[in-house]
This record gives C-alpha cells, sequence and structure tokens, in this order.
C-alpha cells in the first residue's frame, strides 16, 4: 500500500524503544494523526506550488534496522576531515564506523536512542520545541517515525576543538526505505562550534530521507552549520531545520545540494534577541531530471538583528531548481539590516528556475534588500577568455566555477569547498573538462 | 515631530468627498440572472451579448473568492449589492458639454478638474463616465475623422458588434478569475477605442471615473484594440465621493495590440480610500491585461495609485509577438488603513521579448502594501530580457511593506533580474533639506516625489502634474 495510509503502515513494523517514555508516544501519535489529516503536500500548497512530491506518495518504503556498510567504501566516499563522527546508516546509528574520541569537557555528541535511553527527560524540552509536527506534512511524520538522530551538546564557553561530522549514508538496496532522523544541536552561551551534516548514498539508492534538524543558539554563541547534500540521483532528500538564536550569536548556514532526484530544504531562522546575526549561504547543482527546492525563512523578531542571504543555482540538462527566500521582520523590530539575494545560472533550454524572494517588512527604520537574477554565461567574458587561449569548454567551465565561487570563497573547511568544486567541475557536461584543471590546482 | 502632531497631520479629512444628489435609476440590491437580464435591456443589447453574460455568471457560480492576496476585509455580500446605476435620462444623452447635467459639472468643479477646459485646452477627449452611463463623449468627430472608435462599451455593443465580438474576452477570458467572471456577468460600461491600421491617434484619449451612487457596485469594462502600427495613448483617472458602506469596484480592462502597435495606459486612481479605522473605503478589484498579439508591438502600462481602502490589481501584458515589450511603472501610495496587493505579470512567450517593470510603494500610518508579480519566460522566449525593481518606501513604524516577486524561467538564453529594496526616509537627507530651510512636510514630499521620479516621467503630462499633487496630499502628515 501507498499513499498516506501506507506510510503509516510502517509505523507498526517499526523497532520498538525499549521502554518508550510515554510523551515520545504522545508526540508520535500527534505526527501520525497529523499526517493523517493533512496528507501529502499538493501543489495547489503555495508552500509546494513547483515541488511535486507525488512520485514520494506512490513510493513504498520500508524500514530497516541494521548499520552494515563496508568500512573501506564508506572511506571512499566521506570527507577527509579530523573531526568528531558519528555515521548513520539508512537512518540507524553505527558505533563501530563512528569516532568520537578525544571528546571531552561539556560537550556531548550522542545518538538520540541513546540520549532517550540514559536522560529522556533532557531531550524532551529540546525535541519538536522548533519544528512541531505541523510544521509541515513531512515534519509530521518524521515526528511519528522519531527513532534516531543526533543530539549534540556544547556547554557553556566551550570552543569546540574540531568540527562535528554527521555523515547520513543511504544504502542501494532492492526495496527502498526511509528514515527519518532528527537531528538537536545545542550551542551553549559562547560556545563555538562547527557541524557538519553530510549525505550521501550508493549509486543508485532510491531512499526517502526526510531529516528534521533543530538548533538552538545560546547568548553569543557562534555555530557554522555545513550541510552537504550528495545523494544518489534517484534518493528522496526533504529536510527541515530550525534555528532560534539569541542575543549576540552568530549562526552561518552553508546548504550545498549536488544530489537527489527530488531535494527539499526548509531553513527557518528564528531571531529572538538584539543583535542575533544570521548567514545562509546556498549552493544548488542540478542535473539530468533532478529536482532542487530551497526554502528559506530568516524572521527577525527583535530590533537590530541582521541577516545576508545568498544563494546561487546552477542547472543543466532537464533540471529545475527552486528559490523561494522569505525576510520577515515583525512590528518593532527596527534597524534591521536584511539582505538576500539569489543568483540563477541556466546552462540548458530545458532547466528552468523558479524564484520567489519575499520580503515582509512590518516595521520602518530598516534596511533590506533582495536581488535575483537568471541569465547564462557572460558571452564577453567567455571571448575575453578565449582571446587569451583558452578554448570554449574550458572557458565556460571557469566561468561555471567562478560563478559557484562566490559561495564557496565563504567556505572554511577546505574539504568542503573542494569537494563542491569537484563535483561541480565532474558533473559539469564532458565539454567542461576541468578535472584536470582543479587537481592542478591542487597540487 | 512629536507624534501627537503627526497624528493629527494623518487624521486628515478626505478633501474630494462630497455627494452629487442625482436621482438613479437603480437596479434593487441581488444578483441573479434577471439582474442580468435588466442590466442587458437598459444597455439595449442584443441577445448574443445577454447569453454571453449569462454564460459568465453561470462560471462565476461555480467560482469561489481567492483568498492568497494579503488582504484583510470583511466577506463581500454579493447579493446586497445593486448593480445597475444610471443617470436618470439613459435615452436622452448630451451630446456636449452645454447639454451636461450643470450638476455634473459641478462635481467636475469641485474635483478641481474643469473638464471643459481641460479637454479643450490639452486636446484631450473625454469620455467621462458618471456612475454607469457614459455622459458625455467630446472630440469625437475629429477622431472619427482619423478612424479612431472612441466610444462607451455599451455603445460599441449596439455600433460595433463584429468588433466586439471578435475582441471581447479574448484577453481577460469570462472564466479567468471570481472577479472577471463578475464583471463579464454585470459590467456596465466602459470604454472601447478601436485604432485602425497605421493610424497614430491625434490625441490622449481620456476617461474619468467616479463612484456616486451609493450602494452601487461599478463595473467597467473596457477594450482597447490597436491594429497594426497603430499608436494610441489611453489616461483613465478616477476619485470618488466620502461613503460608509463598503463599494465594489471590480472592472476589467483587455488591450489588445497586433504587428507594430503601441498602447500606453495610464491610470490615476484616488477612490476614496476609508475613514481612519478604514470605514467606507472602495474596494477595489480589477483584472487589467494587455496582450502583444503582434510582432514588435508594445504594451505600456502606468498607474499611480492613492486611493481605495482595498486594491487588487495587477495590470499584466502577454508578450506573444516576437520582439514585444511590455513595461509597467507603478506607484502605489497607502495610508491610514489602506491595503494594497499589487504589481504585474509578464508573461513571455515571443521570442526577443522585453520587460521592465519599475514598482514604487510608499507605505504610511497604519496601512499595509504587497508587490506581487511574476515574471514567466516560456521555453521558446529565446532571448527574452526582464528587469525588474521594486523600491518601498515606510513612513511611519505601524505600516508594512511586502514584495512577492515570482519568475518562473525555463530558457537559458534568457535574462531576468530583479531588485528589491525596502528602507525609510533618510534621517540625513530630511535633515539636508531641513538646514535649508525647506520644512519638514516639504522635504518628505521632495524626497517621495524623487523616489516615484522614474515612474512619474513615464506619465503624460497633465497626469504627472495631477499625480504629484495627489501624493501630496495622501501623505499629507505622515511624517515620522
Amino acid at each position: 500500500m501507498t499513499g498516506v495510509q501506507g506510510f503509516l503502515d510502517q509505523l507498526g513494523a517499526r523497532k520498538q524503544l525499549d521502554a518508550e517514555p510515554s510523551w515520545i508516544a504522545a508526540r508520535r501519535q500527534a505526527g501520525a494523526a497529523r499526517f493523517e489529516a493533512v496528507g501529502f503536500p499538493n501543489r495547489k500548497n503555495e508552500e509546494w506550488k513547483y515541488t511535486d512530491v507525488s512520485a514520494i506518495a506512490k513510493q513504498q518504503f520500508a524500514l530497516t534496522d541494521n548499520a552494515d556498510f563496508d568500512r573501506a567504501q564508506l572511506d571512499a566516499m566521506m570527507l577527509e576531515i579530523d573531526a568528531y563522527r558519528m555515521v548513520f546508516v539508512d537512518g540507524v546509528f553505527s558505533a563501530e564506523l563512528s569516532s568520537l574520541e578525544g571528546l571531552e569537557g561539556d560537550v556531548s555528541v550522542e545518538p538520540l536512542s541513546q540520549a532517550l535511553a540514559s536522560n529522556h527527560e533532557a531531550v524532551g524540552g529540546a525535541l519538536g520545541r522548533l519544528n512541531n509536527v505541523d510544521f509541515s506534512a513531512f515534519s509530521a511524520l518524521n515526528a511519528a517515525f522519531t527513532a534516531e538522530g543526533a543530539i549534540v551538546r556544547i556547554g557553556r564557553r566551550v570552543a569546540l576543538d574540531k568540527p562535528v561530522y554527521l555523515l547520513f549514508v543511504s544504502r542501494k538496496q532492492d526495496a527502498p526505505v526511509m528514515t527519518h532522523p532528527r537531528v538537536i544541536i545545542e550551542a551553549g552561551s559562547q560556545s563555538e562550534a562547527t557541524i557538519i551534516e553530510h549525505y550521501i548514498g550508493e549509486e543508485g539508492a532510491a531512499n526517502l530521507t526526510n531529516v528534521v534538524s533543530e538548533l538552538f543558539v545560546e547568548k553569543a554563541a557562534h555555530l557554522v552549520h555545513y550541510k552537504l547534500q550528495e545523494a544518489s540521483t534517484q534518493e528522496f532528500h526533504i529536510a527541515s531545520v530550525h534555528i532560534e538564536q539569541a542575543r549576540d550569536s552568530h549562526y552561518r548556514s552553508f546548504n550545498l545540494n549536488l544530489g537527489g532526484s527530488i531535494a527539499r530544504n526548509d531553513l527557518v531562522a528564528e531571531l529572538n534577541d538584539e543583535n542575533a546575526v544570521c548567514d545562509y549561504y546556498g549552493l544548488f547543482f542540478g542535473r539530468g531530471r533532478q529536482h532542487m527546492d530551497n526554502h528559506t525563512k530568516v524572521h527577525h523578531n527583535a530590533p537590530r538583528t541582521y541577516s545576508n542571504e545568498n544563494y546561487k543555482g546552477i542547472l543543466d540538462d532537464r533540471a529545475r531548481g527552486v528559490f523561494n527566500g522569505l525576510v520577515h521582520i515583525k512590528r518593532d523590530a527596527q534597524q534591521v539590516r536584511g539582505y538576500q539575494n539569489n543568483a540563477n545560472l541556466l546552462l540548458s533550454d530545458r532547466a528552468e528556475i523558479d524564484t520567489k524572494p519575499e520580503l515582509l517588512i512590518y516595521a520602518d527604520d530598516v534596511l533590506c534588500s533582495h536581488g535575483t537574477t537568471t541569465g547564462q554565461l557572460d558571452e564577453r567574458a567567455v571571448f575575453a577568455m578565449r582571446a587569451r587561449g583558452l578554448d570554449e569548454a574550458m572557458a565556460r567551465g571557469l566561468l561555471t566555477l567562478a560563478f559557484a565561487g562566490e559561495v564557496l570563497d565563504s567556505v572554511n573547511e577546505p574539504n568542503i569547498a573542494l569537494r563542491v568544486e569537484r563535483a561541480v567541475a565532474g558533473k559539469l557536461p564532458d565539454r567542461f573538462n576541468l578535472q584536470d584543471l582543479v587537481e592542478a590546482q591542487d597540487a | 515631530m512629536a507624534s501627537e502632531e503627526m497624528e493629527q497631520l494623518v487624521r486628515r479629512e478626505y478633501t474630494q468627498g462630497f455627494v452629487t444628489d442625482i436621482e438613479s435609476d437603480t437596479a434593487p440590491p441581488g444578483l441573479n440572472e434577471d439582474t442580468i437580464a435588466f442590466i442587458s435591456k437598459k444597455k439595449e443589447e442584443p441577445q448574443w451579448m445577454l447569453d454571453w453574460r449569462l454564460e459568465a455568471f453561470e462560471q462565476w457560480k461555480k467560482m469561489s473568492e481567492p483568498d492568497w492576496s494579503h488582504l484583510d476585509y470583511p466577506p463581500i455580500d454579493y447579493q446586497a449589492i445593486s448593480y445597475f446605476s444610471a443617470p436618470k435620462k439613459p435615452e436622452d444623452r448630451p451630446q456636449s458639454l452645454d447639454e451636461v447635467d450643470p450638476k455634473l459639472l459641478e462635481t467636475y468643479e469641485k474635483l478641481g478638474i474643469p473638464l471643459h477646459e481641460r479637454a479643450a485646452l490639452a486636446g484631450v477627449a473625454v469620455d467621462a463616465v458618471f456612475d454607469s452611463v457614459s455622459v458625455t463623449t467630446t472630440f469625437k468627430d475629429k477622431l472619427a475623422e482619423a478612424g479612431v472608435i472612441f466610444c462607451s462599451i455599451s455603445e460599441a455593443i449596439r455600433e460595433h458588434p463584429e468588433l466586439v465580438k471578435q475582441y471581447l474576452g479574448t484577453v481577460v477570458s469570462r472564466g479567468d478569475n471570481f472577479f472577471a467572471a463578475l464583471n463579464s456577468a454585470v459590467f456596465t460600461d466602459g470604454s472601447f477605442v478601436y485604432v485602425p491600421e497605421g493610424v497614430e491617434c491625434p490625441m490622449e484619449l481620456s476617461t474619468y471615473f467616479r463612484i456616486n451612487a451609493a450602494n452601487t457596485g461599478q463595473f467597467e469594462r473596457t477594450l482597447i484594440i490597436c491594429d497594426k502600427q497603430a499608436q494610441v495613448s489611453y489616461l483613465e483617472g478616477c476619485t470618488a465621493p466620502q461613503r460608509d458602506e463598503n463599494q465594489l469596484h471590480a472592472a476589467v480592462v483587455e488591450l489588445v495590440a497586433l504587428d507594430d502597435a503601441y498602447i500606453k495606459y495610464s491610470t490615476v486612481q484616488n477612490w476614496y480610500p476609508g475613514d481612519e479605522d478604514g470605514k467606507g473605503g472602495i474596494y477595489n478589484f480589477v483584472t487589467k491585461r494587455g496582450d502583444c498579439r503582434g510582432d514588435r508591438s508594445k504594451i505600456s502600462w502606468t498607474q499611480v495609485e492613492t486611493g481605495s481602502a482595498i486594491t487588487w490589481k495587477y495590470p499584466s501584458c502577454l508578450l506573444r509577438g516576437d520582439d514585444s515589450v511590455g513595461e509597467f511603472y507603478s506607484v502605489a501610495v497607502t495610508n491610514g488603513r489602506q491595503q494594497a496587493d499589487t504589481g504585474t505579470k509578464m508573461i513571455h512567450i515571443g521570442k526577443n521579448t522585453k520587460s521592465t517593470i519599475v514598482s514604487k510603494g510608499i507605505a504610511a500610518g497604519r496601512s499595509d502594501q504587497a508587490y506581487r508579480g511574476l515574471v514567466k519566460i516560456l521555453p521558446r522566449a529565446e532571448n527574452a530580457r526582464n528587469f525588474t525593481q521594486c523600491d518601498s518606501l515606510l513612513i511611519g513604524d505601524q505600516c508594512g511593506a511586502h514584495t512577492f516577486p515570482y519568475q518562473e524561467i525555463s530558457n537559458s538564453k534568457s535574462m531576468v533580474e530583479h531588485e528589491a529594496t525596502t528602507s525609510k526616509i533618510g534621517e540625513d537627507q530630511l535633515f539636508y533639506c531641513q538646514s535649508r530651510g525647506i520644512n519638514e512636510e516639504d522635504a518628505v514630499n521632495m524626497i517621495v516625489n524623487g523616489f516615484c521620479k522614474d515612474v512619474f516621467q513615464e506619465l503624460p503630462m497633465e497626469f504627472a502634474v495631477e499625480a504629484e499633487a495627489l501624493l501630496s496630499v495622501t501623505l499629507e502628515g505622515s511624517v515620522g
């Protein structure tokens, strides 16, 4: 059975937690009820106007309970990065593949199931506080299936020496599976940390990943959040990210999307007190028939809060990109600055972009702007490069990479930047033979 | 400025609120097939027109009022509205200004627009709509000489049925949206313009709309057709007397430009915006659309929106012909409790089509306004080009300005740009003016007029002057 009921039927097949706390059961029920009530979003829903998820609704997804994965294969796939690492295989935590050695002090990085087993009350407050079941049908579905995920707590004044690396691996299986991970990040006051969420999949994996992340950035905390999505081109990837920021906090998000058949990201930041700063950087690169949808929202709930957004899209073949950015300034949230930019590059006649940058402003003493452009490579620039001896393919490739560079330049993790650059260069059509160039630069 | 003083200034009275007492031949409130038949009969329409209306009514009955706009108003009872109101002597319409009911002329005088003088001096032919029947049409002979047909839509239905049949409802179909369907069923008057091939209309055509009789909605239907290589500039302006009941206005304007034709459509809208609580203002739900049907055709919309309690209006262009051009220049000013959800749609269908959108929004008092636009580039619209700029200026901390630009682009050889800014009047600009002896009020007016300059430049001369004055009146005392 497929559709809403098909998904809910899987709830019975789910592995039971040992002695599940009653509040979790209640949340689960609330999620299931909500999901049953609203069903899958259709295109009449303004939030889903350009993204058709009927392919997901039609599919039947199972649940898995093992995390078997070849170590060598994983090493080849994951980022070469010195970090505290947690690995989830099809949503199941693998202690074997994870590495949390050297983690000390007032920091905890653990799988959600473990945190719930050891001290579920401590999780109770955070879970679902920002992203509740009514946020979207997919959030409700996630709540109904809450079982695993990552919970990262960074204590007061802790400056984490290495990034926390959350790796989600999707396996190619005979029957597609679904996973509903929940990520909770609590960045204590004056703490500093980098979180990397990384989604990869085996070639041909056609699973559904429906992740919900909740990030709490306390007073004067600095949190850098990378979300690198490199799933297979058959994977369905749905992500809801909610951020809550306190006074003087600084949150930086890099939302980098290369994979997925349908990839949808919802980012919502709540700037609740003065001098909270939120930076959104995003890059999406679609090929084939990929569909990439990014919805971002910044709510300026307090005066003197600042946001800055730059999203870039590159679309080739028959790929379709969607961008929807909202800057919302509440009444009396004066002296706010909010900037938003979305630039898109269409490399093929059959590619499509639907973009909608929104401003919702209820205060007068503010400075807000948004800009969006869609076009193609500047022929004069191509000409200029060719006049200097580069062949056309190289010229176009370099310009495309430079276009992505505006976002990637801000990435402070060289391994991530390089990985995306290579992906963009490598995934460009054959005529953009840039692999050598990147390697030459690398050497 | 002290907030109390500001409050006082914001609570200025609507200076153009007065009621002319002319006995109206008004249909009883309510909407059904009989009402439509009554309207059709009053207008002496042929059977095909009545059928057309009834079909639209059938469609309307199946539709529901749209709720996606960023507007907040109590539900409208469509059965409580009277759909027809005409000055008493419909059979005996005046042929020149001398024959016009002096009370009517007086009304225009009060508005500060001496119709005859203005018409004579500016060389403008005026098809004035008072309530629902065209009262006077001037300069008809001169236009006739050029071959231009300029008359009321009712007259066109009677006199030029072949043209009306050919074009009516081809740009805005009857089922296009809720308000367009309603208008198609009950429209009472409006203008009809046909400019034949190769003719440059010798003068600017103008209509002055007014809503007068209480409780009647005004449903204009305007149809402008510019044949090959023809040109016309059309001016529409309106003010309304003060009223307590909300008055519904659902107009439909259709423009058709054939090969190499150029239509310029300018509007100054100053309907009654309601009192300080937003009570009694006009609800303005308008569907305006231009169809650049021919190659190298051009349609240009320019609008200055200062009135209405509710504005729901998206003048659009269908750029069907290759190399066709669409333009939209808009200034929207809201004060008090006014709400405006306005913008444009540019649908690029033909190759090398170009569109420009410049939208300036000024929100003051407790008003709310939204720009909502769509730029759609279809796969075969190669080398399409769009530039959009929408800026908002906020005056006071209780207003809101919102921007919802949609862009749907499916052609890689096209270029689409959008820029939007929102800010308030710079303290430094105000200080600069004030330190040179310009009082705050005038300084604000200067800055706001400067802000709108890009749009005012596009207006015909007479309108530009009026628009600037209107802006000052609307913003009077809203300095924060």
